[in-house]
Protein backbone atom coordinates (compact mmCIF):
# COMPACT_ATOMS: atom_id res chain seq x y z
CA UNK A 1 0.00 0.00 0.00
CA UNK A 2 1.29 3.38 -0.95
CA UNK A 3 1.33 5.50 2.21
CA UNK A 4 -0.12 8.98 2.04
CA UNK A 5 1.96 11.92 3.25
CA UNK A 6 2.70 15.55 2.50
CA UNK A 7 5.79 14.45 0.63
CA UNK A 8 3.76 11.98 -1.45
CA UNK A 9 1.37 14.75 -2.41
CA UNK A 10 4.31 16.83 -3.61
CA UNK A 11 5.83 13.91 -5.50
CA UNK A 12 2.57 13.15 -7.31
CA UNK A 13 2.10 16.79 -8.18
CA UNK A 14 5.19 16.47 -10.38
CA UNK A 15 3.34 13.92 -12.53
CA UNK A 16 0.08 15.89 -12.47
CA UNK A 17 -1.56 13.45 -10.03
CA UNK A 18 -2.00 10.89 -12.77
CA UNK A 19 -0.17 8.02 -11.13
CA UNK A 20 -1.96 7.50 -7.83
CA UNK A 21 -2.42 3.87 -6.91
CA UNK A 22 -5.89 2.35 -6.79
CA UNK A 23 -7.33 2.16 -3.30
CA UNK A 24 -8.02 -1.57 -3.47
CA UNK A 25 -7.88 -4.57 -5.79
CA UNK A 26 -10.91 -6.08 -7.45
CA UNK A 27 -10.15 -9.76 -6.83
CA UNK A 28 -11.73 -12.94 -8.18
CA UNK A 29 -13.52 -14.76 -5.35
CA UNK A 30 -11.58 -17.68 -3.89
CA UNK A 31 -13.34 -20.94 -3.15
CA UNK A 32 -12.73 -20.73 0.56
CA UNK A 33 -12.01 -18.14 3.27
CA UNK A 34 -11.53 -18.34 7.03
CA UNK A 35 -14.11 -15.64 7.58
CA UNK A 36 -16.78 -14.14 5.34
CA UNK A 37 -18.28 -10.75 6.14
CA UNK A 38 -21.59 -10.10 4.39
CA UNK A 39 -22.08 -6.39 3.81
CA UNK A 40 -19.40 -3.91 2.73
CA UNK A 41 -20.59 -0.90 4.69
CA UNK A 42 -18.47 0.84 7.31
CA UNK A 43 -19.17 -1.79 9.97
CA UNK A 44 -18.37 -4.75 7.71
CA UNK A 45 -15.18 -3.14 6.40
CA UNK A 46 -14.08 -2.14 9.90
CA UNK A 47 -14.66 -5.72 11.06
CA UNK A 48 -12.46 -7.02 8.23
CA UNK A 49 -9.73 -4.50 8.97
CA UNK A 50 -9.56 -5.30 12.70
CA UNK A 51 -9.69 -9.04 11.94
CA UNK A 52 -6.61 -8.66 9.77
CA UNK A 53 -4.74 -6.06 11.78
CA UNK A 54 -5.42 -7.06 15.38
CA UNK A 55 -6.19 -10.74 15.13
CA UNK A 56 -3.98 -11.76 12.24
CA UNK A 57 -6.87 -13.29 10.28
CA UNK A 58 -6.27 -12.15 6.73
CA UNK A 59 -7.96 -14.87 4.69
CA UNK A 60 -11.17 -12.86 4.78
CA UNK A 61 -13.75 -11.85 2.17
CA UNK A 62 -16.12 -8.91 2.43
CA UNK A 63 -19.09 -9.62 0.16
CA UNK A 64 -21.01 -6.56 -0.97
CA UNK A 65 -23.95 -6.63 -3.35
CA UNK A 66 -23.50 -3.06 -4.54
CA UNK A 67 -20.44 -0.90 -4.11
CA UNK A 68 -18.44 -0.41 -0.92
CA UNK A 69 -20.03 1.93 1.59
CA UNK A 70 -23.05 2.61 -0.64
CA UNK A 71 -25.62 1.68 2.02
CA UNK A 72 -26.34 3.70 5.14
CA UNK A 73 -22.66 4.47 5.49
CA UNK A 74 -22.91 6.75 2.44
CA UNK A 75 -26.27 8.15 3.45
CA UNK A 76 -25.95 9.17 7.06
CA UNK A 77 -25.52 12.57 8.67
CA UNK A 78 -22.24 11.56 10.35
CA UNK A 79 -22.91 12.55 13.95
CA UNK A 80 -20.48 10.90 16.36
CA UNK A 81 -21.20 11.02 20.10
CA UNK A 82 -21.23 8.66 23.06
CA UNK A 83 -23.58 10.29 25.59
CA UNK A 84 -25.86 7.26 25.93
CA UNK A 85 -27.75 6.54 29.14
CA UNK A 86 -27.12 2.92 30.06
CA UNK A 87 -23.77 1.46 31.06
CA UNK A 88 -23.72 -1.16 28.29
CA UNK A 89 -24.41 1.36 25.53
CA UNK A 90 -22.10 3.99 27.04
CA UNK A 91 -19.23 1.50 27.02
CA UNK A 92 -19.84 0.47 23.44
CA UNK A 93 -20.13 3.99 22.02
CA UNK A 94 -17.30 5.32 24.16
CA UNK A 95 -15.03 2.50 23.03
CA UNK A 96 -15.83 3.66 19.54
CA UNK A 97 -15.17 7.32 20.34
CA UNK A 98 -11.74 6.36 21.69
CA UNK A 99 -10.93 4.61 18.42
CA UNK A 100 -12.18 7.57 16.35
CA UNK A 101 -9.54 9.79 17.95
CA UNK A 102 -6.62 7.95 16.37
CA UNK A 103 -8.38 6.58 13.33
CA UNK A 104 -6.92 8.84 10.64
CA UNK A 105 -3.41 7.92 11.83
CA UNK A 106 -4.21 4.22 12.21
CA UNK A 107 -5.61 4.04 8.70
CA UNK A 108 -3.21 6.55 7.13
CA UNK A 109 -6.39 8.00 5.69
CA UNK A 110 -8.00 11.29 6.63
CA UNK A 111 -11.47 10.50 7.96
CA UNK A 112 -11.91 14.19 8.84
CA UNK A 113 -13.00 13.44 12.39
CA UNK A 114 -13.88 16.80 13.86
CA UNK A 115 -14.70 17.08 17.57
CA UNK A 116 -16.90 20.13 17.32
CA UNK A 117 -19.30 19.00 20.05
CA UNK A 118 -22.95 18.05 20.18
CA UNK A 119 -25.84 19.86 21.85
CA UNK A 120 -28.95 17.83 22.74
CA UNK A 121 -31.61 20.45 23.44
CA UNK A 122 -34.30 20.34 26.12
CA UNK A 123 -37.54 22.26 25.66
CA UNK A 124 -39.69 21.02 28.54
CA UNK A 125 -39.25 20.31 32.23
CA UNK A 126 -39.30 16.60 31.52
CA UNK A 127 -36.65 17.08 28.82
CA UNK A 128 -34.50 18.87 31.40
CA UNK A 129 -34.90 16.03 33.92
CA UNK A 130 -33.95 13.52 31.23
CA UNK A 131 -30.92 15.58 30.22
CA UNK A 132 -29.76 15.84 33.84
CA UNK A 133 -30.20 12.15 34.41
CA UNK A 134 -28.33 11.27 31.24
CA UNK A 135 -25.49 13.72 31.95
CA UNK A 136 -25.09 12.27 35.45
CA UNK A 137 -25.03 8.75 34.08
CA UNK A 138 -22.49 9.80 31.43
CA UNK A 139 -20.17 11.32 34.01
CA UNK A 140 -20.30 8.18 36.13
CA UNK A 141 -19.19 6.34 33.00
CA UNK A 142 -16.32 8.75 32.41
CA UNK A 143 -17.93 10.40 29.40
CA UNK A 144 -17.45 14.16 29.14
CA UNK A 145 -20.90 15.62 29.38
CA UNK A 146 -22.43 18.65 31.00
CA UNK A 147 -25.74 20.44 31.40
CA UNK A 148 -25.65 23.90 29.81
CA UNK A 149 -27.95 26.90 30.22
CA UNK A 150 -29.60 28.85 27.38
CA UNK A 151 -26.97 31.61 27.86
CA UNK A 152 -24.14 29.14 27.37
CA UNK A 153 -25.97 27.58 24.40
CA UNK A 154 -26.13 31.01 22.80
CA UNK A 155 -22.35 31.30 23.14
CA UNK A 156 -21.78 27.87 21.65
CA UNK A 157 -24.22 28.24 18.78
CA UNK A 158 -25.31 31.86 18.17
CA UNK A 159 -27.50 30.91 15.19
CA UNK A 160 -29.92 29.02 17.46
CA UNK A 161 -33.08 30.80 18.59
CA UNK A 162 -32.62 30.73 22.36
CA UNK A 163 -35.16 33.48 22.97
CA UNK A 164 -38.31 33.08 25.03
CA UNK A 165 -40.34 33.94 21.94
CA UNK A 166 -39.74 30.56 20.35
CA UNK A 167 -42.71 28.24 20.16
CA UNK A 168 -40.71 25.65 22.12
CA UNK A 169 -38.26 27.77 24.11
CA UNK A 170 -34.92 26.11 24.83
CA UNK A 171 -34.54 25.47 28.56
CA UNK A 172 -31.09 23.90 28.43
CA UNK A 173 -29.14 21.14 26.78
CA UNK A 174 -26.61 18.42 27.29
CA UNK A 175 -23.23 19.26 25.79
CA UNK A 176 -20.62 16.71 24.81
CA UNK A 177 -17.54 18.59 23.68
CA UNK A 178 -15.69 15.49 22.49
CA UNK A 179 -18.49 14.54 20.08
CA UNK A 180 -18.60 15.72 16.47
CA UNK A 181 -18.72 14.57 12.89
CA UNK A 182 -16.55 12.62 10.43
CA UNK A 183 -16.42 12.14 6.68
CA UNK A 184 -18.63 9.09 6.05
CA UNK A 185 -17.20 8.00 2.68
CA UNK A 186 -13.64 8.37 3.90
CA UNK A 187 -14.40 6.04 6.79
CA UNK A 188 -15.58 3.28 4.43
CA UNK A 189 -12.71 3.90 1.99
CA UNK A 190 -10.08 4.09 4.71
CA UNK A 191 -11.10 0.77 6.25
CA UNK A 192 -11.45 -0.80 2.79
CA UNK A 193 -8.00 0.33 1.66
CA UNK A 194 -6.46 -0.81 4.94
CA UNK A 195 -8.17 -4.21 4.86
CA UNK A 196 -7.24 -4.77 1.22
CA UNK A 197 -3.60 -3.96 1.90
CA UNK A 198 -3.53 -6.68 4.57
CA UNK A 199 -4.89 -9.24 2.12
CA UNK A 200 -8.66 -9.06 2.62
CA UNK A 201 -10.64 -9.67 -0.60
CA UNK A 202 -13.31 -7.02 -1.17
CA UNK A 203 -15.89 -8.60 -3.48
CA UNK A 204 -18.19 -5.94 -4.91
CA UNK A 205 -21.30 -6.54 -7.02
CA UNK A 206 -21.59 -9.89 -5.28
CA UNK A 207 -24.88 -10.64 -3.58
CA UNK A 208 -25.38 -13.28 -0.93
CA UNK A 209 -28.50 -15.21 -1.92
CA UNK A 210 -28.46 -17.95 0.70
CA UNK A 211 -26.43 -19.82 3.29
CA UNK A 212 -24.98 -23.30 3.24
CA UNK A 213 -25.93 -24.80 6.57
CA UNK A 214 -25.50 -28.42 7.63
CA UNK A 215 -26.16 -29.99 11.07
CA UNK A 216 -26.71 -26.54 12.54
CA UNK A 217 -23.33 -25.26 11.30
CA UNK A 218 -22.65 -22.68 8.64
CA UNK A 219 -20.43 -23.91 5.80
CA UNK A 220 -20.54 -20.88 3.51
CA UNK A 221 -22.74 -18.70 1.38
CA UNK A 222 -24.44 -18.84 -2.00
CA UNK A 223 -23.83 -15.79 -4.15
CA UNK A 224 -24.68 -14.66 -7.65
CA UNK A 225 -21.02 -15.47 -8.47
CA UNK A 226 -21.10 -19.00 -7.09
CA UNK A 227 -20.71 -20.62 -3.68
CA UNK A 228 -18.02 -19.48 -1.29
CA UNK A 229 -17.02 -21.53 1.75
CA UNK A 230 -16.21 -20.41 5.30
CA UNK A 231 -16.95 -21.76 8.75
CA UNK A 232 -17.36 -18.29 10.21
CA UNK A 233 -19.80 -15.84 8.62
CA UNK A 234 -20.61 -12.41 10.03
CA UNK A 235 -23.64 -10.58 8.61
CA UNK A 236 -23.40 -6.80 8.75
CA UNK A 237 -26.16 -5.78 6.38
CA UNK A 238 -28.10 -2.99 8.18
CA UNK A 239 -31.57 -2.64 6.62
CA UNK A 240 -31.30 -5.96 4.82
CA UNK A 241 -30.34 -8.00 7.89
CA UNK A 242 -33.85 -9.39 8.26
CA UNK A 243 -33.80 -10.61 4.67
CA UNK A 244 -30.49 -12.40 5.30
CA UNK A 245 -31.69 -13.89 8.59
CA UNK A 246 -34.69 -15.22 6.74
CA UNK A 247 -32.40 -17.04 4.29
CA UNK A 248 -30.79 -18.78 7.27
CA UNK A 249 -34.17 -19.67 8.79
CA UNK A 250 -33.73 -17.14 11.61
CA UNK A 251 -35.89 -14.27 12.74
CA UNK A 252 -34.61 -10.93 14.06
CA UNK A 253 -36.57 -8.37 16.09
CA UNK A 254 -35.87 -5.71 13.48
CA UNK A 255 -38.01 -3.49 11.31
CA UNK A 256 -36.59 -1.79 8.23
CA UNK A 257 -37.64 1.81 7.74
CA UNK A 258 -36.58 4.55 5.35
CA UNK A 259 -34.66 7.35 7.07
CA UNK A 260 -33.86 10.41 5.07
CA UNK A 261 -31.50 13.33 5.15
CA UNK A 262 -31.10 16.52 3.19
CA UNK A 263 -28.40 19.03 2.49
CA UNK A 264 -28.75 22.68 1.58
CA UNK A 265 -26.83 24.76 -0.88
CA UNK A 266 -23.35 25.55 0.49
CA UNK A 267 -23.24 28.54 2.85
CA UNK A 268 -20.45 30.52 4.47
CA UNK A 269 -19.52 29.07 7.88
CA UNK A 270 -22.49 29.60 10.20
CA UNK A 271 -22.74 26.58 12.52
CA UNK A 272 -20.06 25.73 15.09
CA UNK A 273 -21.40 22.48 16.38
CA UNK A 274 -24.04 19.78 15.94
CA UNK A 275 -27.47 20.62 17.35
CA UNK A 276 -30.09 17.97 17.97
CA UNK A 277 -33.56 18.28 19.41
CA UNK A 278 -35.77 15.36 20.38
CA UNK A 279 -38.69 17.55 21.13
CA UNK A 280 -39.06 19.56 17.95
CA UNK A 281 -37.45 16.55 16.27
CA UNK A 282 -34.69 17.61 13.96
CA UNK A 283 -30.96 18.08 13.89
CA UNK A 284 -28.45 20.07 11.93
CA UNK A 285 -24.74 20.57 11.40
CA UNK A 286 -22.64 22.16 8.67
CA UNK A 287 -20.24 20.22 6.52
CA UNK A 288 -16.79 21.51 5.69
CA UNK A 289 -18.09 22.14 2.18
CA UNK A 290 -20.62 24.54 3.68
CA UNK A 291 -23.90 22.74 3.23
CA UNK A 292 -26.29 22.33 6.13
CA UNK A 293 -26.67 18.63 6.87
CA UNK A 294 -30.18 17.99 8.11
CA UNK A 295 -32.10 15.01 9.36
CA UNK A 296 -34.99 13.96 11.54
CA UNK A 297 -37.29 10.97 11.88
CA UNK A 298 -37.96 7.77 10.02
CA UNK A 299 -40.94 7.09 7.82
CA UNK A 300 -43.25 5.16 10.11
CA UNK A 301 -43.95 2.26 7.76
CA UNK A 302 -41.71 -0.57 6.64
CA UNK A 303 -39.90 0.15 3.43
CA UNK A 304 -36.92 -0.90 1.37
CA UNK A 305 -37.08 1.95 -1.16
CA UNK A 306 -34.03 4.09 -0.43
CA UNK A 307 -35.96 7.33 -0.47
CA UNK A 308 -38.03 9.10 2.14
CA UNK A 309 -41.56 10.47 1.94
CA UNK A 310 -42.51 14.09 1.33
CA UNK A 311 -44.48 14.64 4.57
CA UNK A 312 -41.31 13.72 6.48
CA UNK A 313 -39.27 16.29 4.53
CA UNK A 314 -41.80 18.91 5.50
CA UNK A 315 -41.76 17.98 9.21
CA UNK A 316 -37.98 17.93 9.21
CA UNK A 317 -37.70 21.43 7.81
CA UNK A 318 -40.39 22.75 10.16
CA UNK A 319 -38.19 21.60 13.03
CA UNK A 320 -35.07 23.19 11.55
CA UNK A 321 -36.79 26.52 11.02
CA UNK A 322 -38.16 26.39 14.57
CA UNK A 323 -34.61 26.01 15.89
CA UNK A 324 -32.86 28.25 13.34
CA UNK A 325 -35.41 30.79 12.04
CA UNK A 326 -32.66 32.40 9.93
CA UNK A 327 -32.53 29.27 7.74
CA UNK A 328 -36.10 29.72 6.54
CA UNK A 329 -34.97 30.89 3.11
CA UNK A 330 -32.06 28.54 2.59
CA UNK A 331 -32.61 26.31 -0.42
CA UNK A 332 -32.26 22.57 -0.15
CA UNK A 333 -29.99 20.93 -2.68
CA UNK A 334 -30.41 17.17 -2.34
CA UNK A 335 -32.50 14.68 -0.41
CA UNK A 336 -32.06 10.92 -0.09
CA UNK A 337 -32.89 7.97 2.11
CA UNK A 338 -31.30 4.91 3.62
CA UNK A 339 -32.91 1.80 5.08
CA UNK A 340 -32.38 1.61 8.82
CA UNK A 341 -32.85 -1.55 10.87
CA UNK A 342 -34.61 -0.35 14.00
CA UNK A 343 -34.57 -2.52 17.09
CA UNK A 344 -37.24 -2.46 19.83
CA UNK A 345 -34.85 -1.10 22.49
CA UNK A 346 -32.96 1.26 20.15
CA UNK A 347 -29.74 -0.70 20.69
CA UNK A 348 -27.85 -2.90 18.24
CA UNK A 349 -27.60 -6.67 18.07
CA UNK A 350 -24.10 -8.15 18.17
CA UNK A 351 -24.72 -11.81 18.56
CA UNK A 352 -24.23 -15.45 17.87
CA UNK A 353 -27.22 -17.28 16.44
CA UNK A 354 -28.70 -20.76 16.62
CA UNK A 355 -26.55 -21.61 13.60
CA UNK A 356 -23.00 -22.31 14.74
CA UNK A 357 -20.48 -19.97 13.12
CA UNK A 358 -23.15 -17.53 11.91
CA UNK A 359 -23.08 -14.13 13.61
CA UNK A 360 -25.10 -10.96 13.18
CA UNK A 361 -24.07 -7.36 13.74
CA UNK A 362 -27.13 -5.24 13.03
CA UNK A 363 -29.97 -3.25 14.56
CA UNK A 364 -27.90 -0.04 14.61
CA UNK A 365 -30.95 1.64 13.18
CA UNK A 366 -30.71 5.37 12.93
CA UNK A 367 -27.49 5.77 14.88
CA UNK A 368 -24.71 3.36 13.99
CA UNK A 369 -22.26 5.52 12.06
CA UNK A 370 -20.70 6.78 15.30
CA UNK A 371 -20.07 3.19 16.31
CA UNK A 372 -18.30 2.12 13.12
CA UNK A 373 -14.79 1.57 14.54
CA UNK A 374 -15.99 0.26 17.91
CA UNK A 375 -18.49 -2.13 16.39
CA UNK A 376 -15.93 -3.40 13.90
CA UNK A 377 -13.38 -3.89 16.66
CA UNK A 378 -15.54 -5.83 19.13
CA UNK A 379 -17.20 -7.82 16.36
CA UNK A 380 -13.83 -8.81 14.90
CA UNK A 381 -12.68 -9.90 18.37
CA UNK A 382 -15.82 -12.01 18.72
CA UNK A 383 -15.42 -13.67 15.32
CA UNK A 384 -11.72 -14.31 15.94
CA UNK A 385 -12.22 -15.92 19.35
CA UNK A 386 -15.61 -17.57 18.82
CA UNK A 387 -16.79 -15.85 22.01
CA UNK A 388 -18.55 -12.50 22.15
CA UNK A 389 -16.26 -9.67 23.31
CA UNK A 390 -17.29 -8.43 26.79
CA UNK A 391 -18.45 -5.07 25.40
CA UNK A 392 -20.57 -6.86 22.77
CA UNK A 393 -21.97 -9.60 25.03
CA UNK A 394 -24.93 -7.63 26.50
CA UNK A 395 -26.16 -6.98 22.95
CA UNK A 396 -27.07 -10.62 22.37
CA UNK A 397 -30.26 -11.43 20.53
CA UNK A 398 -31.34 -13.45 23.59
CA UNK A 399 -32.19 -10.25 25.42
CA UNK A 400 -35.55 -10.10 23.66
CA UNK A 401 -36.56 -13.33 25.34
CA UNK A 402 -34.82 -12.92 28.68
CA UNK A 403 -36.07 -9.35 29.07
CA UNK A 404 -32.60 -7.81 29.60
CA UNK A 405 -33.31 -4.95 27.20
CA UNK A 406 -31.06 -1.88 27.04
CA UNK A 407 -33.64 0.81 26.59
CA UNK A 408 -31.95 3.73 24.88
CA UNK A 409 -35.04 5.42 23.49
CA UNK A 410 -34.46 8.33 25.85
CA UNK A 411 -30.92 9.00 24.69
CA UNK A 412 -31.71 8.06 21.13
CA UNK A 413 -35.01 9.81 20.42
CA UNK A 414 -33.34 11.68 17.59
CA UNK A 415 -30.99 8.88 17.30
CA UNK A 416 -28.28 9.89 14.92
CA UNK B 1 -47.15 10.33 -1.20
CA UNK B 2 -49.74 7.65 -0.49
CA UNK B 3 -53.33 8.22 -1.33
CA UNK B 4 -55.07 5.73 0.90
CA UNK B 5 -58.55 4.21 0.59
CA UNK B 6 -60.11 4.11 4.07
CA UNK B 7 -62.51 1.14 4.16
CA UNK B 8 -64.67 2.91 6.74
CA UNK B 9 -64.84 6.36 5.18
CA UNK B 10 -65.15 4.67 1.81
CA UNK B 11 -62.92 7.23 0.12
CA UNK B 12 -59.30 8.00 -0.69
CA UNK B 13 -57.46 10.44 1.54
CA UNK B 14 -53.90 11.78 1.77
CA UNK B 15 -51.20 9.91 3.66
CA UNK B 16 -50.87 12.59 6.32
CA UNK B 17 -54.31 11.77 7.76
CA UNK B 18 -53.09 8.26 8.55
CA UNK B 19 -50.57 6.69 10.86
CA UNK B 20 -48.90 3.29 10.45
CA UNK B 21 -48.97 1.03 13.50
CA UNK B 22 -46.86 -1.96 12.53
CA UNK B 23 -47.61 -5.52 11.50
CA UNK B 24 -51.27 -6.58 11.26
CA UNK B 25 -52.95 -9.74 12.52
CA UNK B 26 -50.84 -10.25 15.64
CA UNK B 27 -52.88 -12.22 18.13
CA UNK B 28 -52.40 -11.82 21.84
CA UNK B 29 -51.41 -15.06 23.57
CA UNK B 30 -54.59 -16.90 24.58
CA UNK B 31 -53.12 -18.08 27.86
CA UNK B 32 -50.67 -15.36 28.94
CA UNK B 33 -50.02 -16.87 32.39
CA UNK B 34 -48.51 -19.93 30.81
CA UNK B 35 -46.41 -18.41 28.05
CA UNK B 36 -42.72 -19.25 27.94
CA UNK B 37 -40.11 -16.45 27.70
CA UNK B 38 -39.70 -17.50 24.10
CA UNK B 39 -43.39 -16.99 23.34
CA UNK B 40 -43.59 -13.63 25.14
CA UNK B 41 -40.48 -12.36 23.38
CA UNK B 42 -41.84 -13.40 20.03
CA UNK B 43 -45.19 -11.80 20.70
CA UNK B 44 -43.72 -8.52 21.91
CA UNK B 45 -40.67 -7.98 19.74
CA UNK B 46 -40.34 -10.22 16.70
CA UNK B 47 -42.06 -8.96 13.56
CA UNK B 48 -42.20 -9.89 9.91
CA UNK B 49 -39.91 -7.58 7.98
CA UNK B 50 -40.23 -8.74 4.39
CA UNK B 51 -39.00 -7.27 1.16
CA UNK B 52 -42.30 -7.52 -0.70
CA UNK B 53 -45.88 -8.11 0.43
CA UNK B 54 -46.63 -6.97 3.97
CA UNK B 55 -49.90 -6.78 5.91
CA UNK B 56 -49.95 -3.83 8.24
CA UNK B 57 -52.16 -1.98 10.67
CA UNK B 58 -52.95 1.67 10.05
CA UNK B 59 -55.18 4.17 11.80
CA UNK B 60 -57.15 6.94 10.12
CA UNK B 61 -55.88 9.28 12.81
CA UNK B 62 -57.19 12.59 11.48
CA UNK B 63 -60.33 11.10 9.92
CA UNK B 64 -62.67 8.50 11.35
CA UNK B 65 -59.96 7.44 13.83
CA UNK B 66 -60.57 3.77 13.12
CA UNK B 67 -57.94 1.08 12.69
CA UNK B 68 -57.85 -0.97 9.50
CA UNK B 69 -55.41 -3.09 7.50
CA UNK B 70 -53.30 -2.46 4.42
CA UNK B 71 -51.54 -4.93 2.15
CA UNK B 72 -48.53 -3.15 0.72
CA UNK B 73 -45.39 -3.99 -1.20
CA UNK B 74 -42.41 -2.73 0.81
CA UNK B 75 -40.17 -2.41 -2.24
CA UNK B 76 -42.49 -0.72 -4.76
CA UNK B 77 -44.61 0.89 -2.00
CA UNK B 78 -47.77 -0.03 -3.91
CA UNK B 79 -50.82 -0.41 -1.70
CA UNK B 80 -52.58 -3.49 -3.06
CA UNK B 81 -55.66 -3.42 -0.84
CA UNK B 82 -57.10 -1.98 2.35
CA UNK B 83 -59.61 -3.91 4.46
CA UNK B 84 -61.45 -3.48 7.75
CA UNK B 85 -60.47 -5.02 11.08
CA UNK B 86 -61.55 -8.60 11.43
CA UNK B 87 -61.17 -9.40 7.73
CA UNK B 88 -58.39 -11.42 6.15
CA UNK B 89 -56.30 -10.12 3.23
CA UNK B 90 -57.24 -11.18 -0.29
CA UNK B 91 -53.80 -10.32 -1.68
CA UNK B 92 -50.90 -12.28 -0.17
CA UNK B 93 -47.32 -13.20 -1.06
CA UNK B 94 -48.66 -16.47 -2.48
CA UNK B 95 -51.67 -14.87 -4.16
CA UNK B 96 -50.43 -11.70 -5.85
CA UNK B 97 -52.73 -9.10 -7.36
CA UNK B 98 -54.62 -6.05 -6.39
CA UNK B 99 -58.17 -5.57 -5.18
CA UNK B 100 -60.04 -4.64 -8.33
CA UNK B 101 -62.51 -2.13 -6.91
CA UNK B 102 -59.70 -0.17 -5.16
CA UNK B 103 -56.90 -0.23 -7.73
CA UNK B 104 -53.26 0.48 -6.85
CA UNK B 105 -53.00 3.32 -4.32
CA UNK B 106 -49.68 5.01 -4.73
CA UNK B 107 -48.24 8.18 -6.11
CA UNK B 108 -46.39 8.29 -9.43
CA UNK B 109 -42.72 7.66 -9.73
CA UNK B 110 -40.67 4.56 -9.17
CA UNK B 111 -38.86 3.81 -5.96
CA UNK B 112 -35.20 3.16 -6.09
CA UNK B 113 -34.20 -0.04 -4.32
CA UNK B 114 -31.03 -1.09 -2.56
CA UNK B 115 -28.07 -2.25 -4.63
CA UNK B 116 -26.82 -2.13 -8.16
CA UNK B 117 -26.08 0.98 -10.17
CA UNK B 118 -24.80 1.33 -13.72
CA UNK B 119 -21.30 0.03 -13.39
CA UNK B 120 -18.14 1.63 -14.47
CA UNK B 121 -16.62 -1.27 -16.37
CA UNK B 122 -13.06 -0.16 -15.80
CA UNK B 123 -13.40 -0.27 -12.03
CA UNK B 124 -14.85 -3.75 -12.30
CA UNK B 125 -11.92 -5.29 -14.10
CA UNK B 126 -10.72 -8.18 -12.04
CA UNK B 127 -7.23 -8.18 -10.68
CA UNK B 128 -5.68 -11.45 -9.49
CA UNK B 129 -5.95 -12.00 -5.75
C1 LIG C 1 -30.34 9.35 6.65
C2 LIG C 1 -29.52 8.67 7.71
C3 LIG C 1 -28.89 9.44 8.69
C4 LIG C 1 -28.12 8.82 9.68
N1 LIG C 1 -27.45 9.61 10.55
C5 LIG C 1 -26.60 9.06 11.43
C6 LIG C 1 -25.79 9.89 12.27
O1 LIG C 1 -25.82 11.12 12.19
N2 LIG C 1 -24.96 9.30 13.18
C7 LIG C 1 -24.89 7.93 13.30
O2 LIG C 1 -24.16 7.46 14.16
N3 LIG C 1 -25.63 7.12 12.49
C8 LIG C 1 -26.48 7.64 11.56
N4 LIG C 1 -27.22 6.84 10.73
C9 LIG C 1 -27.13 5.38 10.88
C10 LIG C 1 -25.89 4.83 10.21
O3 LIG C 1 -25.82 5.28 8.87
C11 LIG C 1 -25.89 3.30 10.19
O4 LIG C 1 -26.22 2.77 11.46
C12 LIG C 1 -24.52 2.75 9.81
O5 LIG C 1 -23.98 3.46 8.72
C13 LIG C 1 -24.66 1.30 9.46
O6 LIG C 1 -23.47 0.85 8.86
P1 LIG C 1 -23.40 -0.61 8.26
O7 LIG C 1 -22.05 -0.78 7.73
O8 LIG C 1 -23.89 -1.57 9.29
O9 LIG C 1 -24.53 -0.61 7.14
P2 LIG C 1 -24.50 -0.17 5.53
O10 LIG C 1 -23.54 0.93 5.35
O11 LIG C 1 -25.89 0.00 5.17
O12 LIG C 1 -23.86 -1.46 4.92
C14 LIG C 1 -24.58 -2.67 4.75
C15 LIG C 1 -24.19 -3.23 3.41
O13 LIG C 1 -24.70 -4.56 3.26
C16 LIG C 1 -24.96 -4.77 1.90
N5 LIG C 1 -25.84 -5.92 1.73
C17 LIG C 1 -27.12 -6.05 2.13
N6 LIG C 1 -27.62 -7.24 1.78
C18 LIG C 1 -26.61 -7.91 1.14
C19 LIG C 1 -26.51 -9.20 0.55
N7 LIG C 1 -27.53 -10.06 0.52
N8 LIG C 1 -25.31 -9.56 -0.02
C20 LIG C 1 -24.27 -8.71 0.00
N9 LIG C 1 -24.30 -7.47 0.55
C21 LIG C 1 -25.47 -7.08 1.12
C22 LIG C 1 -25.57 -3.45 1.47
O14 LIG C 1 -25.49 -3.27 0.07
C23 LIG C 1 -24.76 -2.43 2.24
O15 LIG C 1 -23.70 -1.85 1.52
C24 LIG C 1 -28.01 7.41 9.72
C25 LIG C 1 -28.64 6.64 8.75
C26 LIG C 1 -29.37 7.26 7.74
C27 LIG C 1 -30.03 6.41 6.69
ZN1 LIG D 1 -61.57 6.66 7.81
Amino acid sequence: MERYSGFGLFKHALSHHENWQRHWRNPTPKKRYDVIIVGGGGHGLATAWYLAKEFGITNVAVIEKGWLGGGNTARNTTIVRSNYLWDEAAQLYNHSLDLWKGLSQDLNYNVMFSQRGVLNLAHTLQDMRDVQRRVNANRLNGIDSEVVTPERIKEIEPALDTSKRARYPIMGASWQQSAGVARHDAVAWGFARGADSLGVDLLQNTEVTGFRIRDGKVLGVHTNRGDIEANTVGCVAAGNSGVLANMAGLKLPLESHPLQALVSEPLKPILNTVTMSNHVHGYCSQSDKGDLVIGAGIDGYLGYGQRGSFPTVEHTLQAIVEMFPMFSRVRMNRQWGGIVDTCPDACPILSKTKVKGLYFNCGWGTGGFKATPGSGHVFAASLAKGEMHPIAAPFSIDRFNTGALIDEHGAAGVAH
Amino acid sequence: MFYIFCPYCDERREEEEFHPSGQAHITRPADPENCSDEEWGDYLFFRDNPRGIHHELWVHRLGCRKFFNITRDTTTYEILETYPMGERPTVTAERAGVRQEQGVQTADGGWQTVGARPENSKLNEETPS
